[in-house]
């Protein structure tokens, strides 16, 4: 129903869908983002942001790109879930920020900022939120080894005799 | 000690000093997550900790005498947790509590400190996960029966402990290329890709 | 790694300024008397009254989403425990029923039953838990001891069946661990008159208390259109007045087979949260007593022929298939082969709805296990609650949206 809608408000050309059991899929290209989210916002009555995260397909069979980014909307008053996904690249991926829309995407965003490295134009302070801030790396790419590069052993010793 | 008493009376002193310490453990809760709840529980009425004389969980530093630390301690908490411990009066002492605290547990990640004894002393550690409320208190009589045997009135037996007693450097301690991967490219092994 | 000293978020110029000297900034800390573990606030203060709040988070990061790559769809299941501590088995149903509906598999309608049950039990230790800390942080040191040993008995359900406490780790891909027994059953029979009885003394103590209602009502309010738009959940966005429940809305387990409601209320402030939970607490107990006196027979895996379930030690040792299920399942070369496809399904978790994005790449771990953190997406609307109330009104606010540190930092 709402790929309906967005197919008679934007046509079916500027979008493709997907979908897996009970997930809908829609996917954009990065600059029609915030069009299409207003739209679903305001039009389409998907006034919940439940989830907005991103997945590094480096080593995914068959990627073409390297980051997705997704935002989860969901209707409060119908039950409808709708997944919007938008794919970006190195170097330096960005996009525009949805805290306009959404108060809810400011922490959901730096998250994304500091597990990812993906800058959010627009946002009022994307900043790290859960590693320290001296922290360079941003982990959660394939890149990185979970076991980190030493960062959690660089601290000073305190022995007994210190107190 | 100032003024130099006979050896009798510093162990009679170190006796009653012993006593009335071990017995009246005050605890400071640094709990950070799973093990503070069983923290909470063996604070609470079915397995009191009281009874033991670890009375009031206070939890400010400047007032308790053993540091529990229950729960997994990130880097990001590291300086935090050493700032409490050099907020606590002599005499102190520390339980870690929990298989995260002792050596890590379960998260072997890029945040997760592998042990708080690579940067803090403890006294007793507490396996488990979490740790049954039975073993948090068998900890505290352990620290108890510790105190009673080695401890000083005047805190000798602290300054004599100034080596590092944390875990040896162990080799590929840290380095991903030497962790331990599986054997063999095992994407091609037995199973036909089709 | 030094603590920084004060906040600069957001950078606002004006306090600065010489006719702002008034203002004091107070740190309280990651390690502070409310109990609700390790997460930093800095506060600055008018006098009593607080001007602005800053969160500061990720004292409890561990990596779980990182390890999510590394570890199996069976083995994920000890760290996903470790999420939301409080209430560690609905964690496991929420990322099953994930995994599950990924891989395209129907449960036992015994398995349901089962997982529906334990879930409530554990919605109910949640509820005990948050409900005693607040009347904790607020002084009530007696409601918190109720509640925690009536929390003891549910400790010991979870034990008689999966031999631990709690993070019994006790679902597995397609069914449990091992099945439950009679005694289980009747510990749940006598547990239920138990829990009526200290539930009712726990509303004797606390709704009618006047200090508890003077500092929990008119506080930290949440209007619905903030909580929809900040994307609240669960208990806190029902207390305000937003009618969702996963429960009802899109049935998973066992729900649709019971009779139960969903409790929602038009405050949305401390108290109308605090209500919420303790009314959703006998729903759930209703939700129990249903479940246990009509459990279907029968077995609680799925057809050992689909090899997407770790036979029994009997089966293992004693036939060539139970051994090579075995095998399959365990040898890290092994394992499934779910679609290569991402998915996402929520629960109604205690706290909010906590949902699960799987991207799954044909292999028998996952690419990548995001998890939809409710605790993290409440306390970002923290500031919003407590700015312009009195520094007192932190731990009531703190204790009324259960905040969970593990949760939150992940």
């Amino acid at each position: 129903m709402s790929v309906d809608f967005l197919t008679t408000r934007f046509g079916a050309d500027r979008f493709t869908t997907s979908k897996f059991r009970d997930n809908t899929r829609v996917h954009l290209a990065p600059e029609k983002l915030i069009e299409f989210l207003t739209a679903l916002k305001n039009d389409a009555g998907y006034d919940m942001l439940a989830e907005l995260t991103a997945v590094d397909y480096l080593h995914y069979p068959n990627a073409t790109d390297r980051f997705g980014v997704l935002y989860g909307l969901s209707n409060t008053t119908t039950g409808e879930r709708l997944w919007v996904k938008v794919m970006l690249n190195d170097p330096d991926p960005s996009i525009e920020s949805v805290y306009p829309l959404w108060k809810g995407a400011d922490w959901l965003e730096r998250e994304v900022y500091d597990m990812f490295g993906i800058v959010f134009e627009g946002h009022p302070d994307l900043r790290r939120i859960l590693l320290p801030d001296e922290f360079v790396a941003h982990p959660l790419r394939k890149d990185y080894p979970l076991r980190g590069r030493g960062e959690r052993h660089n601290f000073p010793v305190l022995t007994r005799a210190e107190g | 000690m100032a003024v130099k008493f006979p050896d009798f009376i510093i162990s009679k002193l170190d006796f009653l000093a012993n006593q009335v310490r071990a017995h009246s453990l005050w605890p400071m809760p640094f709990a950070t997550a799973c093990c503070g709840i069983e923290l909470m529980a063996t604070a609470s009425s079915r397995y009191d900790i009281s009874r033991f004389g670890s009375e009031a969980m206070r939890f400010t530093p400047r007032q308790c005498d053993v540091m529990i630390v229950a729960g997994r301690v990130v880097m990001k908490m590291v300086p935090v947790m050493q700032r409490i411990w050099q907020q606590m009066p002599e005499p102190k002492w520390c339980i870690s509590m929990g298989a995260c605290a002792s050596s890590g547990g379960v998260f072997d990640t890029y945040a997760v400190v592998q042990g708080i004894d690579r940067f803090i002393p403890v006294d007793v550690y507490v396996p488990g996960c979490p740790p049954r409320p039975e073993q948090l208190i068998r900890a505290v009589l352990d620290l108890q029966e510790k105190i009673k045997s080695g401890g000083t009135i005047d805190g000798r037996d602290f300054t004599a402990r100034s080596k590092f007693e944390g875990p040896l450097k162990l080799v590929g301690d840290g380095n991903p290329a030497e962790t331990m991967t599986v054997p063999g490219d095992y994407t091609t092994a037995t199973r036909l890709q089709n | 790694m030094p603590l920084t000293a004060t906040a600069p978020y957001p950078v606002d110029e004006a306090e600065d300024a010489s006719d702002k000297e008034y203002l004091y900034t107070l740190n309280f800390g990651p390690q502070h008397p409310a109990t609700h573990t390790t997460l930093r606030l800095v506060l600055t203060l008018d006098g009593e009254t607080i001007v602005k709040a800053v969160p500061h988070i990720g004292y409890l990061h561990s990596g779980f989403e990182k390890l999510g790559e590394d570890l199996d769809y069976n083995q994920y299941v000890t760290v996903v425990d470790r999420m939301n501590y409080i209430s560690p088995i609905y964690n496991e149903v929420a990322w099953f029923n994930t995994v599950e509906k990924l891989m395209g598999i129907d449960l036992t309608p015994r398995c349901k039953y089962i997982r529906t049950i334990i879930g409530e039990l554990a919605r109910i230790s949640d509820h005990l838990l948050c409900v005693g800390a607040a009347a904790l942080d607020l002084g009530g040191i007696t409601a918190f001891l109720y509640a925690f040993n009536l929390r003891e008995r549910i400790y010991n359900i979870f034990e008689t069946m999966a031999g631990q406490r709690f993070h019994p780790s006790y679902l597995r891909v397609g069914g449990l661990m091992i099945d439950v027994s009679e005694s289980w059953i009747d510990q749940i029979r006598q547990f239920i008159p138990e829990f009526q009885k200290v539930h009712a003394d726990v509303c004797r103590l606390l709704n009618r208390n006047r200090i508890f209602i003077d500092r929990t009502k008119g506080i930290g309010v949440l209007s619905k259109e903030e909580a929809i738009n900040r994307g609240a959940t669960g208990p806190v966005a029902r207390a305000s007045g937003v009618v969702r429940d996963v429960r009802k809305d899109e049935p998973y387990l066992a729900y649709k087979d019971f009779d139960f409601q969903v409790i929602c209320s038009r405050g949305g402030d401390c108290l109308s949260r605090f209500t919420v939970r303790m009314e959703e607490m006998r729903e759930s107990i209703k939700i129990v007593h249903q479940a246990v006196e009509n459990l279907p027979a029968g077995g609680v895996n799925i057809d050992v022929d689909e090899r997407i379930t770790i036979p029994d030690k009997t089966a293992t040792y004693r036939s060539i298939e139970g051994l090579i299920q075995h095998f399959e399942l365990h040898m890290w070369n092994r394992r499934w082969t779910p679609p290569i496809e991402e998915l996402y399904s929520a629960v109604e978790a205690p706290n909010g709805e906590l949902g699960f994005y799987v991207v799954s790449d044909g292999e028998g771990k996952p690419y990548r296990a995001r998890t939809r953190p409710p605790s993290f997406i409440h306390f970002a609307m923290f500031p919003l609650l407590v700015e312009g109330h009195q520094i007192s009104d932190v731990p009531a606010v703190l204790g009324s949206l259960n905040i969970i540190a593990a949760e939150l930092d992940r």
